[in-house]
């Protein structure tokens, strides 16, 4: 079930510029903090249509918003919102707006951000998960099959990098850069830091797995009748260190996506007027929440549902390595 | 079994120490060559100015020994480290290790606070919940801790503060209120708890579920054990056989977790500062980095990493004197 529902969240922030209305920095000056815009299907007439219509955004005092009854936009699928943008999955022609999460305060559309933003922070956990795991099971397999004063090495280095605290260490490595780098730099810089931070943790586990594998009598036996070391690794290691790195991926991913989500809370991963899932969180923390700016909360929310779909995931995968191991020993 | 407790622990600080040297060695000189990296020297308004010849320059260079080799000034850091010289904050105006000795008192403050509070709940509600492990509200309630254990630190803050800001129960940041000088000092401790609630809540909140669904996990595992089967048929009160045998027979894991948590505690304190901004060391850090000013990243780095490494070499050395059966 989770896999299902992070598939379709991964899958909803990679096509974000063909899903998202807007481009994520697009601003509507006169309409900061708007409302949610409500899709219709039934006229003032009392007909119902068939294509969905939005109603135009009217000021309603000082700083709410009202439909414009007089006004109605249709929505068009698949199609660009001007002359030269790219082809949207849905818009609605312009002055025409349509703000499924409202606007932040300098008028850019919620909806937008949050699924750019998720392309950011989540292809940051990726990418970190993808560098620390391969890094670590490098080390780890190396470790373990050639043993001696490289393996003391090894577990040496990793208790080292397993003590430093790394997020105050990635607030160093950010002190190094220019402060207004250009934010997919800064990006990169990020995940190639924590991804090369986070090497200890898979490396001691592979490290393990190959150091029971091999005395296993069939690994013995592949060597005796003349297996390389590079074959054994090849045929009978890296399929078992799966089982392993996969419940790891499950766990470094949302953590390294939490990672850079903190540094761009910060101020200091990726910078306004780029979204990331750490800049739109900033939006909750800078004011009191009021009536009219309720749906700053909906990044807070989306990232609560990503990240229980993560956990739930993780402990799945756990549970599936964890139990035929005691059941083995019951 | 031949070897002595006493050697045991004494080879266990000693290895601890060691382990602290090699990893302080390593986030110094890395942090010191990242604060190396950044563009831009002390001189280069200096170099601008048409008025200073060149040879001046190369003298103030010399005088502040920027001409040296890297490993020579880094040297020549860690010896004005050792003499507790941790270097001038540019952006507040004055020497490093006052400024951050205050900051690290309030951190400490907060993490001391939070680590005693999520403590204090999570071993009794982990019981409570492995006792109740059929039972439907247990099964909810593990759950709902499930469900707490997934949310980032930064969104407990986040939410928290908004409850803060709209209830008016708790001050929303700081330390203490404008007026706490003027108050007695019983109303001026009361508000200096009231302004501690929210962060501490918060670090409670992100660092608890961990320790709960632990303490669950093990508890569940000992109580099925034969002897504690039988001690129930012989008719000891299961309250008793709860907090007694089987939770000091599952104490073991839970103070290697103890270590654990205290690293959790320290990176989740320092959002929950930032959030809340509790002026504490964690905030001081972030500023500085905005602010670029190199000799307080270094020092907030250099501290931060060795509470923490004091904080799990503490742990491992009382997880020995504690369990006679760990004899590495």
């Amino acid at each position: 079930m989770s896999v299902v529902g992070l598939g379709a969240v991964y899958g909803l922030v990679a096509f974000a510029s063909f899903l998202a209305p807007y481009d994520p920095t697009a601003q509507h000056r006169d309409a900061p903090f708007a409302t949610p815009t409500a899709i219709h299907i039934v006229d003032g007439g009392g007909r119902t249509l068939v294509r969905p219509f939005v109603y135009g955004l009217a000021r309603d005092g000082e700083s709410g918003y009202a439909e414009d009854r007089l006004r109605a936009y249709p929505l068009r699928f698949v199609a660009r919102s001007a002359a030269g943008s790219s082809i949207r999955l849905f818009t609605v022609d312009e002055p025409g707006r349509i703000f499924l999460a409202g606007t932040d305060r300098f008028g850019r559309d919620r909806f937008s951000r949050i699924l750019y933003g998720g392309r950011v922070s989540l292809t940051a956990g990726l990418f970190a998960a993808a560098l620390s795991l391969s890094l670590g099971m490098t080390g780890g397999i190396v470790a373990g099959m050639i043993g001696g004063w490289i393996d003391r090495a090894v577990v040496a280095a990793s208790d080292v990098f397993l003590a430093v605290p790394w997020l105050y260490l990635l607030l160093a490595v950010r002190a190094a850069l220019p402060i207004n780098v250009d934010p997919f730099r800064a990006l990169a810089v990020v995940v190639i830091v924590i991804g090369v931070a986070g090497w200890a943790r898979p490396a001691r586990l592979v490290r393990g797995l190959v150091m029971s594998a091999k005395n296993r009598d069939f690994i013995v036996a592949a060597r005796a009748s003349g297996a390389s070391s590079l074959h054994v690794v090849r045929a009978h290691i890296l399929p078992q260190t799966l089982g392993v790195l996969l419940p790891q991926a499950s766990i470094l991913v949302p953590q390294f996506a939490l990672a850079e989500i903190t540094l761009s809370f910060f101020g200091l991963g990726v910078s306004e007027p780029a979204p990331s899932w750490g800049t739109l969180m900033r939006e909750l923390v800078s004011q009191p929440l009021a009536r009219a700016t309720l749906w700053a909360a909906a990044p807070a929310l989306v990232l609560a549902i990503v990240f229980v779909m993560h956990q739930v995931l993780a402990d799945d995968l756990h549970a599936r390595a964890v139990q035929p191991a005691m059941k083995g020993l019951a | 079994m031949g070897v002595p407790r006493r050697v045991i622990i004494g080879l266990t600080i000693v290895r601890q120490v060691i382990r602290a040297g090699g990893v302080l060695l390593v986030v110094s000189l890395l942090t010191f060559a990242l604060c190396d990296a950044v563009p831009g020297d002390p001189l280069a308004e200096m170099r601008l100015n048409p008025q200073i010849s060149s040879a001046a320059l190369d003298a103030a260079r010399s005088k502040l020994r920027l001409d040296r080799p890297f490993v020579e000034r880094y040297a020549l850091w860690l010896r004005s480290v050792a003499t507790g010289d941790l270097g001038f904050s540019a952006a507040y105006n004055t020497p490093v290790a006052p400024l951050i000795a205050r900051r690290v008192m309030n951190s400490l403050i907060l993490t001391g606070a939070a680590l005693a509070a999520t403590w204090l709940f999570a071993v009794p509600f982990g019981v409570w919940l492995a006792a109740r492990a059929r039972r439907l509200d247990g099964r909810l309630m593990t759950a709902g801790v499930a469900t707490l254990h997934a949310m980032p630190d930064l969104l407990i803050a986040a939410v928290l503060l908004q409850f803060a800001a709209a209830s008016g129960v708790f001050p929303t940041g700081g330390l203490r209120s404008t007026g706490a000088n003027d108050m007695t000092v019983a109303a001026a401790l009361a508000d200096r708890v009231r302004h501690l609630a929210l962060p501490v809540l918060a670090i409670v909140l992100s660092a608890a579920p961990t320790i709960v669904r632990h303490v669950r996990a093990a508890l569940i595992d000992v109580l099925g054990a034969p002897y504690l089967v039988a001690a129930a048929a012989k008719g000891v009160p299961y309250r008793r056989l709860l907090f007694r045998s089987a939770l000091r027979a599952a104490a073991n894991p839970l103070i290697a977790l103890f270590g654990l948590s205290v690293a959790t505690l320290f990176s989740a304190s320092l959002v929950v500062e930032v959030v809340m901004t509790w002026p504490g060391l964690g905030a001081l850090l972030v500023e500085a980095v905005r602010s670029r000013d190199v000799h307080l990243v270094l020092a907030g780095v250099l501290c931060a990493t060795s509470l923490q490494i004091l904080g799990t070499a503490f742990t491992e050395v009382a997880l020995r004197l504690a369990d006679p059966r760990i004899s590495v």
